[in-house]
């Protein structure tokens, strides 16, 4: 079991990475790195909409819709757990870190659409995970894309100093720079993370 | 920016600092690259025949092209007399295997020039080594073509004249997948199949001695990077001179992770970066998909190289006992 926990995790975060190797959460990646305090403020955000939907999502399929029929209202019941933990996420934000929320601007509502967390939700359930294992799986996932997001952050106040062609400046280099950081991630292709830990 | 722009008409030359001059430029720089770089070269042209000059020149020659073709675009001055497009294109060739269609080297070569470093905004702008993503866009792109070995000339004497060339595997893919350890001397020499430049331990060597007494590349990144390797192979209960001598490794930490564009500059972020260099290169040779992990650890140690940076500037004369790195 907890051989199986671990594997999850170091999938989610590192092997199956949800930004690098998914594609999934570009729109904030590219939108909210332009700092490296910004990107921080991002992943935290993300990480915990993230776990919380997970796990709620995850109790909403196996004792609301799958014992009532009504899987194919998943999107819709999952989309309403997101927007209201994003809600929240915003009104603590407000209260706590008014700088941040003003920083992080349109983007943390977008949390609502960030498909890396209606993504993470929805592969729980096509994996059949169990909830200690989708609780796994999410904070996996989180921590990578705080992962991507930090070094993404790192790199672009680096490229504010280039001298990046015109036509290429701000998003277009910076998917040029998700592409590589992509192509770098596949060192940690087929990991055999059980043989790592000895299980 | 062009110092020349900072012209001033009565011929005197406005510039930012640092205005103390010592003669060593970028093209003396890349030069003493390539000379260091000769050893293992001519080893890999004599291990690996003919064909291994033709990749070289064909690698170099799309390296240059590339560069050039790019500032005739920007409209900017020809700057493959730098050198540092001979570098890219030279280190890109190195880590090839020998035999590869002559196309590929070139493809590799644009991708590294135009995409490695180009769009970045040219020399000294670059996040990731040109030569490395060259390399991995070819790994990614043509699998199969970039993990078909030869044996080197002399391995297989027995079987002279009934053959032009034959396939075979690297010392690390014998050890991962048939439990063959090659013997240390072959792997010191070079005899053994693997890319083009990086099998003679002793020719990448001879370079590197070169590169340090000249004080172009310093001692931190290799060592910390060599240090690394032997205690993790160590601690796997591997012969640490075989990690050492095997696979691309030599290569990549006197040449590659030295870069001083994708790679850390300050003293402790040297250090940091050759140690997780390391790290990551016996990770992913030990548990990775891919027998080898050089070119992916030094590209994702180039991606951390800003924040490493970041906390490990080292202090402002006068600043007090906080770091004002920021």
């Amino acid at each position: 079991m907890a051989s199986e926990l671990i594997v999850i995790f170091v999938g989610a975060a590192l092997i199956n990475n949800v930004v690098l190797m998914q594609f999934l959460g570009i729109c904030p990646l590219l939108g909210v790195s332009r700092t490296l305090s910004m990107a921080k403020g991002m992943g935290a955000a993300v990480i915990f909409v993230m776990a919380i939907s997970s796990m709620v999502t995850w109790g909403l399929q196996h004792y609301v819709l799958e014992p009532m029929s009504i899987e194919y209202m998943q999107t819709v019941a999952f989309i309403l757990v997101i927007a209201t933990l994003v809600q929240f996420v915003e009104m603590v934000m407000l209260r706590y870190s008014p700088a941040l929320y003003r920083a992080l601007g349109v983007y943390l509502p977008l949390i609502t659409t960030n498909c890396a967390i209606m993504g993470v939700a929805l592969l729980n359930i096509r994996d059949n995970y169990g909830f200690i294992e989708t609780v796994s799986h999410a904070v996996g996932s989180g921590l990578g894309f705080i992962l991507a997001i930090i070094l993404f952050a790192g790199i672009r106040e680096r490229l504010e100093r280039a001298d990046v062609p015109a036509p290429m400046r701000g998003t277009p280099i910076a998917l040029v720079v998700a592409a590589l950081l992509s192509m770098a991630f596949m060192g940690f292709a087929g990991f055999g993370v059980a043989d790592m830990f000895g299980l | 920016m062009n110092i020349d722009q900072h012209l001033d008409p009565s011929g005197l030359s406005l510039a930012p600092s640092p205005h103390f001059r010592n003669g060593i430029t970028v093209r003396s720089l890349m030069l003493d690259v390539v000379i260091a770089l000769l050893p293992a070269t001519v080893a890999g042209i004599y291990f690996f025949g003919m064909d291994a000059a033709l990749v070289t020149a064909s690698a170099i020659g799309g390296a240059l092209a590339t560069e050039a073709g790019i500032a005739r675009l920007r409209g900017e001055p020809i700057s493959i007399r730098d050198g540092s497009a001979l570098v890219t294109g030279l280190l890109l060739a190195l880590c090839l295997p020998p035999g590869v269609p002559l196309w590929l080297p070139v493809v590799g070569a644009i991708f590294a020039i135009a995409v490695g470093k180009a769009l970045f905004g040219g020399l000294g702008m670059n996040i990731f080594n040109p030569a490395l993503v060259g390399r991995a866009f070819l790994v990614a792109s043509f699998p199969t073509l970039m993990t078909t070995w030869r044996w080197p000339v002399g391995s297989g004497d027995w079987m002279a004249g009934e053959f032009d060339a034959l396939s075979t595997a690297t010392p690390l893919d014998l050890l991962r997948y048939e439990g063959v350890m090659t013997p240390l001397t072959d792997l010191f020499v070079g005899r053994v199949g693997g890319s083009l430049g990086e099998t003679s331990v002793l020719a990448l060597l001879l370079g590197a001695a070169y590169l340090l007494a000249r004080g172009v590349i310093d001692w931190r990144i290799p060592t910390a990077y060599l240090g690394t390797v032997a205690v993790l192979a160590g601690l796997f209960g591997v012969n640490p001179l075989f990690h050492l001598f095997a696979g691309s490794l030599m290569l990549g930490a006197f040449y590659m992770a030295t870069d001083y564009v994708s790679g850390a500059v300050t003293p402790g972020g040297r250090v940091v970066f050759g140690i997780g260099c390391g790290v990551l290169t016996m990770l992913i040779r030990i548990y990775g998909g891919y027998p080898e992990g050089v070119t992916f650890a030094i590209l994702l140690m180039n991606a951390a190289v800003p924040l490493i940076e970041r906390f490990t500037a080292p202090r402002r004369l006068g600043g007090g006992g906080e770091s004002s790195a920021h």
